[in-house]
């Protein structure tokens, strides 16, 4: 028998895949199901093509959530770190490098990006934070759009080849997106991980009230630039697979307006959730990929949407989906109870 | 032994003197009153000693170690709790996690990406023991958005000693509380056991007469009066610049 002083301590902000019970875990395996079957229940190549980019992107989110939801640090300048990892990766394969060595070093030169992002920009917070994230981010953008003896400038890197892990090749849309679900989901698992622990209960103390923090004697600094490098990881992945996705990477892949969608994700889907970035994820590129096939003016739809979301969902998709189902079904319990209350004291037939 | 002392601290914002040569020395087991009136420098003199604010000059030695230069976070591994004056909780959480990230605090887990932060059971007993020590282990998961006043002046209480402080620093733990609350607390703060010591800011000086063996008196930065309950109260330079007799 479990004892009230063993009983689990659970954060409302971050329980929503993290948290027990066998519903939940009955829905995360029909979820992982789902995703699983997507290329075979779409036929069309253009449509798995989209889901790749939707989980991709979601790996990009989930990084940039990190920063954003869990840690309250607001970035601009993600992309920076994105093409970093994506532009090593091109580059090495681009000279000859094989797949192992171009990956490992894309994942080395996105981590020291990050570092460095981290030493200057958590000097501040607030808004002289997203002004020097934003900074960074367009330093870089500047360096692939101008230094054209090694990015190729305007016209980019082209990657011929996509890697063959274990034999498989990834080279068929729906291989391709089978390996982007399998990062995805060590992408989703190593976050649900994170804000489990210790650490991950650190640093959203550190978000709320960091001053107290540091009073109980953690090291606020410290914790924010650990959490920047678990970002940066995910970012430096979520570029990878960008720049085998596209088999190209040019600076418009990491121009303040892919920063900018980011934050759009993150924010849209609900920060600080784990689901949030992914719902927010799959919004922008359905809008931005499919919707703009039908529709010319996608970006305005986009930002209406975007509104709707602040005006009637202020916390996120996810978040505001959860809290509104949970007033309609209280509700809805209220009316089932005051009608069988009215039901129960109504006066009886007499026989 | 001397668990507290503080020696020619002087702090300035701008051109205004807010501490000035303040000396304290608190005896290890003792119970110090800091009274003032508002703007006499009493919470300065607290975020000077746990390292909040660097001191222009002077010194803050705990239990003889000279502390001056440590960082705030480190005087908490020191032995060193505080309470604030505005409650500053952990909102989105419940009652037991804001004590569990107490305990958290000076554990070597706290760097753990890889545990459960909800299957220490360790962590969660002790966070339980705290709570039960304040009288509110029966609500530990109340979310704190759902607590009262008073219920969050205990958690603050409750945090400081889960973290087994040698030196509990407690900026008025009665304010804004009901006369029941204040005795409440009162009996709380009467439990704690003499090995820790305790320096106490409070107005209410009903309240917190019975609880302290000797209370000092500032004004504007600077040490007026010092000495026990009955030498401070007798003071003339007290009744001018406090009880406004």
């Amino acid at each position: 028998m479990n004892s009230p002083a063993a009983s689990p301590v659970t954060n409302p902000a971050t329980s929503e895949l993290t948290g027990g019970g066998a519903v939940r875990r009955v829905a995360i395996a029909v979820a992982v199901l789902a995703l699983v079957a997507v290329p075979y229940a779409i036929e069309q190549v253009y449509y798995v093509n989209i889901a790749s980019q939707i989980l991709l992107y979601a790996v990009f989110a989930l990084g940039l959530n990190v920063l954003v939801g869990y840690a309250g640090l607001v970035s601009l300048g993600h992309a920076g770190l994105f093409g970093v990892a994506a532009y090593v990766v091109a580059y090495l394969l681009a000279a000859g490098h094989g797949h192992a060595l171009a990956i490992l070093a894309g994942l080395a030169a996105g981590l020291v990006a990050t570092a460095g992002f981290a030493a200057l920009a958590l000097r501040a917070t607030g808004i002289s934070f997203i002004m020097i994230t934003l900074a960074l981010g367009e330093i870089i953008w500047g360096l692939a759009y101008r230094w054209i003896s090694i990015t190729g400038g305007d016209n980019g890197i082209s990657v011929s080849t996509r890697p063959m892990p274990f034999g498989l090749s990834l080279d068929a849309p729906r291989a391709f997106y089978d390996a982007t679900l399998i990062v995805f989901l060590l992408a989703v698992g190593a976050v649900a991980i994170f804000v489990r622990s210790p650490f991950g209960a650190a640093l959203c103390g550190t978000r709320d009230q960091p001053r107290r923090m540091n009073a109980l004697g953690y090291h606020v600094l410290m914790i924010r630039f650990w959490a920047f490098m678990f970002s940066g990881l995910l970012t430096s992945v979520a570029g990878i697979l960008f720049v085998y996705y596209t088999e190209f990477i040019s600076p418009q892949a990491l121009a303040l307006t892919a920063s900018a969608e980011g934050l759009l994700m993150v924010i849209s889907g609900g920060a600080g959730t784990l689901l949030g970035p992914v719902v927010g994820a799959a919004l922008v590129v359905i809008v931005k990929n499919v919707v703009s096939a039908y529709i010319t003016r996608w970006n305005f739809m986009l930002g209406a949407i975007f509104v709707a979301i602040v005006v009637f969902m202020p916390e996120g998709l996810v978040p505001g989906a959860v809290r509104l189902t949970r007033s309609a079904w209280q509700s809805a319990s209220r009316q089932k109870g005051t009608t069988r209350n009215a039901a129960a004291s109504a006066p009886r037939p007499q026989s | 032994m001397t668990a507290l002392a503080v020696n020619d601290l002087c702090k300035s914002f701008g051109g205004l003197r807010v501490t000035t040569n303040v000396n304290l020395g608190v005896a290890a087991g003792e119970r110090r009153l800091i009274i003032g009136p508002n703007g006499a420098g009493k919470t300065t003199l607290f975020n000077l000693i746990t390292g909040e604010i660097t001191p222009d000059s002077g010194s803050v030695a705990l239990f003889g170690r000279d502390i001056t230069r440590t960082p705030s976070r480190k005087r908490s591994h020191l032995g060193m709790a505080r309470t604030y004056q505005i409650i500053t909780l952990f909102t989105q959480d419940t009652i037991e996690r804001n004590v569990t990230l107490a305990l958290l605090g000076l554990s070597p887990l706290r760097w753990n990406p890889l545990l459960a932060l909800d299957r220490q059971r360790h962590l969660l007993e002790q966070a339980r023991a705290a709570l039960k020590r304040v009288g509110l282990d029966h609500i530990a998961a109340r979310p704190l958005a759902q607590t009262s006043y008073g219920e969050r002046r205990r958690v603050e209480i409750a945090m400081a000693l889960a973290q087994n402080p040698k030196l509990l620093l407690l900026d008025e733990p009665f304010a804004g509380l009901s006369i029941d609350e204040r005795q409440d607390v009162r009996k709380l703060l009467a439990t704690i056991p003499r090995d820790v010591t305790i320096v106490m800011i409070e107005h209410d000086m009903d309240t917190a007469l019975d609880l302290v063996d000797r209370i000092t008196l500032l004004h504007f930065g600077e040490v007026i009066v010092e000495g026990t309950r009955a030498e401070v109260v007798a003071d003339p330079r007290t009744r001018e610049v406090y009880l406004g007799e």
